[in-house]
């Protein structure tokens, strides 16, 4: 080796103090691991006094790393921490009862009213509808594709579902509104007129052939969440011990049986927590309802014939009027119930998966 | 070049796991010394905890002290990068880096360290690769990655890249068991040829192996399962494979258990 | 493991089987032909939003001006106009997302991965950068208006959109390099340590390159996910119909929010105009998705 020094010791590379060995008082710092603690050591010789030992290159990497690690716990506290305190002021100045009104008068920040009642009834049921339609056709999928299909088509067959997620929520909006919702107004029509005695298909405050309704937005929400449950239940799936299907088909169980018996159980939980991530997805879908769902200013009837806004679309809607803090605030006020919601959803959602035992590894 | 090795009451643990205990043992500047005993006794464990590659693993913990030429591997104040780039080591499967040339794989000390003179690597990679037997083999296509080397260069390439950094002892953790017979003779000789410059310590389960290529062997063992391993004996490699002190060596030796 | 549908089905030739009872033939049967159809439903709405789209964006793109000019000055019946100034839009600010988002997340994969492993901060930023790949992208861009428009009084920008799309896009980029860091086997990093090669160094030069093709491939999918999103720039920047190619000044159009604005023009001109955009924005995207996949051959691993 060129660089010997004086000590033992190589040199360290340039730009990298080097440390004799045994130099009093110095620290250990650097090396990929914890300092370990020795035993009192013999003492070694004092070769000439030099720099401690700073791997500065370390220090400062691994510095930077857990920064970021608490950079990114921070943004999460900064989002509740900003819209609570923007929403603040304007729930002050709020004349409706922000919980249990239905109206939203924003325009005017000397005289507001807003509340999320009817947002939430929008939001809500256009999501469930969504689920409802969506975990059924996931579950299947996901089973046809790790169980059913051939393995070669598997991958592309996934990577078709997948592609679904690729599309922008703006074109699902005006596939929704302009070419899906005339097609389903017989549907819609026929679903009124046999089940409207259930309250839930009755008439809503718009015509049921409008096709801007929750219906409508649900069956596209639907979708759109297809991908999402889909992966992750095709994940769960395909983790099935193997023992324990070929224990299931040597008994004699056919392929059903099997699916029935071994797959589902053991997928069963972080199916269910797809669908969670599915339905926070859903909640907090933006564009592609603000395009489909047509705003009135009448009430809901509480049916899935329903028009209105949800508490996203209600905020893009109310982009126009973003000129004072006030008016932003209540905007905020409903971001904030928004991301409340999802966090919850999503919280839960990972709890089922990993509480599942078969979650992450 | 090539140093001693004075290891001391060395005990090794896993979390609570107390992996090995009280190991002292000598090993000779220029010589082989070779570590045979059952799995799990905990060569590996001591042999890692040679270089301080043992507390790369979480939780891992060590006491007693490793003298190279006297000076404490574990003083305070010592950096474990330096250590190991003074006590080098090859692993059990041959573990090239895969988005390098060989050329690069060879040189990877030297150039992570910063070293950019490029006639200096151009005469470090023929003289690791040289010293690696593995010269002719290659010396057409360093440019080449190295994953697409046989198991058996690439094992030299291995071997190459740890001579590169011109280290004062080797440490080898079952070099040849991932080979086939004719590979393992290639690195038996390269061995016999190395420990001219170097200190070498192998780990092997092949007594063959270690009568063929080693000094002194160091006899390993478990007392019981869940004790901590233990060093039996350490002496010269005839003496240990014609006439071992201790009955557990001869057992071993004789293949009664292990 | 998958078993070959053909062997459990095939009927026993010989009685020395026992017969399936005609029950659980029936059941059995009708799983599999629901789980297939499962599949069509999915593959249905993907044709036909493709097919839309392609159908009635196609004549607009044809145009020669289409690639090369703007909205600019055109009246709602008039035809012809261009989509480059939102073709600006769009890639500037996914690209300054880009900008902040890759080095950002792919700092934190290192942490999770290399120096958090199972620490209390590292699940704590696991569970965040989960919370935050569920965050609704119009809360995102709620959040950088309280942040960066009311409380540090900038104007609406381009910028701010690229602010807002970093929160989507950061949580792709964490997980993408977890996963692939996670695949890098211990021992690359043991035989780097073992030459003497300090940690930092042997992450930046043996485990970030080994895994290098799986994580470009993972962010550029990230990146066609972002730039698609619409909401945040609903509240986040003007709509322009002009060029305009600075970030930090004025309203700047992009691909999605063209297609949004001009849905609102209800002529046919308007309607040709936004299917226009649509199809480019898709094309766009996919071709993004087909670079990724050129990328991830290109940088894979080779070993000859
Ligand atoms: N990373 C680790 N974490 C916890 N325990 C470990 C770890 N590595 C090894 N051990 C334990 O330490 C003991 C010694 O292991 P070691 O690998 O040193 O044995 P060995 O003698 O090299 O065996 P072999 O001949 O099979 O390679 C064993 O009981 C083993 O289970
Ligand atoms: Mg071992």
């Amino acid at each position: 080796m060129t660089e010997s020094t004086n000590s033992e010791w190589r040199s360290a590379p340039p730009g990298e103090a080097v440390t004799p060995p045994g130099e009093a008082g110095s620290t250990l710092v650097g090396g990929p691991e914890e300092p370990v603690s020795p035993e009192p050591p013999t003492p070694p010789e004092q070769p000439g006094g030099k720099k401690k030992v700073v791997r500065l290159g370390d220090r400062l990497f691994q510095g930077v790393a857990t920064g970021s690690g608490i950079f990114v716990v921070s943004i999460i506290a900064a989002i509740g921490l900003f819209l609570l305190v923007r929403a603040i002021p304007a729930l002050h100045a709020n004349e409706a009862n922000f919980l249990l009104s239905g109206q939203w008068r924003t325009g005017d920040p000397e005289n507001m009213a807003f509340g999320i009642v009817d947002l939430a009834w929008i939001t809500v049921a256009s999501s469930l509808v969504a689920l409802i339609i969506a975990m059924p056709v996931a579950g299947g999928i996901a089973l046809f594709l790790t169980q059913y299909a051939p393995k070669v088509l598997a991958r592309p067959f996934a990577y078709v579902v997948d592609l679904l997620a690729a599309v922008p929520s703006v074109i699902y909006g005006l596939w929704g509104a302009l070419v899906l919702a005339p097609v389903l107004k017989p549907v819609a029509l026929w679903i009124n007129g046999t089940l409207g005695w259930i309250p839930i298909f009755a008439d809503g405050n718009v015509p049921a052939n409008s096709g801007s309704n929750v219906f409508t937005a649900g069956i596209v929400l639907a979708v759109m969440i297809l991908p999402i449950i889909t992966g992750v239940a095709r994940e769960v799936f395909e983790r099935t011990p193997s023992a324990q299907i070929e224990g299931a088909l040597a008994l004699g169980a056919t392929k059903w049986e099997v699916v029935r018996t071994t797959v589902w159980p053991f997928g069963r939980s972080g199916f269910v927590g797809g669908a969670m991530l599915g339905l926070g997805r859903a909640l907090g879908e933006t564009v592609a309802l603000t395009v489909i769902l047509s705003y009135t200013f009448e009430g809901p009837h509480y049916s899935i014939f329903d028009a209105g806004a949800t508490f996203a679309s209600r905020i893009a809607l109310g982009s126009a009027e973003f000129n004072n803090h006030l008016t932003v605030g209540a905007y905020i006020a409903a971001g904030l119930v928004l991301f409340i919601s999802t966090f919850a959803v999503n919280a839960l959602a990972r709890w089922i998966e990993s509480g599942s035992g078969k979650g992450k590894k | 070049m090539a140093k001693r090795l004075d290891i001391n009451d060395l005990n090794l643990y896993y979390n609570k796991f107390h992996a090995v205990q009280d190991v002292t043992l000598q090993v000779h500047a220029r010589s082989v010394t070779a570590f045979i005993g059952p799995s799990g006794c905990g060569k590996s464990t001591v042999l890692r905890a040679l270089n301080r590659m043992h507390e790369v693993i979480p939780g891992s913990r060590v006491e007693g002290s490793v003298l190279l030429d006297g000076e404490n591997v574990y003083a305070p104040g010592v950096d474990p990068v330096q250590v190991r780039r003074t006590i080098g080591m090859v692993f059990q499967r041959a573990n090239p880096f895969p988005t390098m040339s060989i050329r690069d794989n060879v040189v990877a000390g030297l150039k992570l360290a910063g070293v950019k003179d490029k006639k200096r690597l151009e005469e470090v990679t023929e003289r690791s690769l040289r010293g690696a037997n593995l010269w002719e083999e290659v010396k057409d296509r360093l440019n080449k990655p190295g994953g697409g080397l046989s198991g058996g260069q690439q094992q030299r390439l291995c071997i190459a890249r740890a001579i590169a950094v011109q280290p004062d002892v080797l440490l080898m953790d079952e070099p040849c068991s991932a080979l086939d017979p004719i590979s393992t003779l290639a690195i038996e000789d390269l061995i016999a040829e190395l420990k001219k410059d170097y200190t070498i310590v192998i780990v092997t389960h092949n007594m063959q192996q270690a009568a063929r290529v080693s000094d002194q062997t160091a006899f390993f063992n478990l007392p019981e399962v869940g004790q901590p391993g233990q060093l039996v004996e350490i002496g010269e490699t005839g003496k240990i494979f014609s006439n071992p002190s201790q009955k557990a060596t001869e057992g071993y030796i004789s293949g009664r258990f292990g | 493991m998958r078993t070959d549908t053909a062997d459990l089905e095939r009927p026993a030739s010989a009685p020395a089987f026992q017969q399936l009872g005609l029950g659980r033939k029936i059941k059995n049967h009708t799983a599999t032909v629901l789980f297939g159809l499962a599949f069509l439903v999915a593959v249905v709405p993907l044709l036909w939003v493709l097919f839309t789209l392609v159908q009635r964006g196609l004549a607009p793109m044809l145009n020669a001006d289409w690639w090369n000019h703007s909205f600019y000055g055109l009246l709602p019946n008039d035809s012809g106009g261009g989509i480059y100034h939102a073709l600006v839009g769009t890639l500037e600010q996914t690209f300054v997302c880009a900008l902040i988002a890759v080095p950002l997340g792919v700092t934190v994969g290192i942490f999770l991965i290399e120096y958090g492993r199972n620490s209390k901060l590292a699940r704590t930023t696991t569970f965040m950068v989960d919370i935050l790949s569920g965050l609704p992208s119009i809360v995102a861009g709620l959040f950088i208006y309280a942040l960066w428009i009311t409380t540090f009084g900038f104007d609406r920008s381009g910028f701010a959109v690229s602010l807002s799309l970093v929160l989507l896009m950061l949580p792709v980029v964490v997980r993408v390099t977890e996963t692939m860091l996670t695949i890098v086997p211990d021992e690359l990093r043991e035989a780097s340590y073992a030459l003497g090669v300090p940690k930092w160094k042997t992450i930046v030069k043996v485990v970030l390159p080994t895994s290098f093709s799986g994580i470009i491939t993972g962010i550029i999918l990230g990146l066609a996910r972002v730039m698609g999103e619409t909401a945040p720039l609903l509240i986040l920047v003007g709509y322009s119909r002009a060029i305009n190619y600075n970030l930090f000044d004025g309203p700047m159009a992009s691909l999605s929010l063209t297609v949004y604005t001009a849905r609102k023009t209800s002529t046919e001109a308007g309607e040709y105009r936004m299917w226009g955009a649509a199809l480019t924005l898709v094309l766009l995207i996919m071709l993004i998705n087909l670079l990724a996949t050129l990328l991830s051959k290109l940088f894979a691993v080779k070993t000859r």
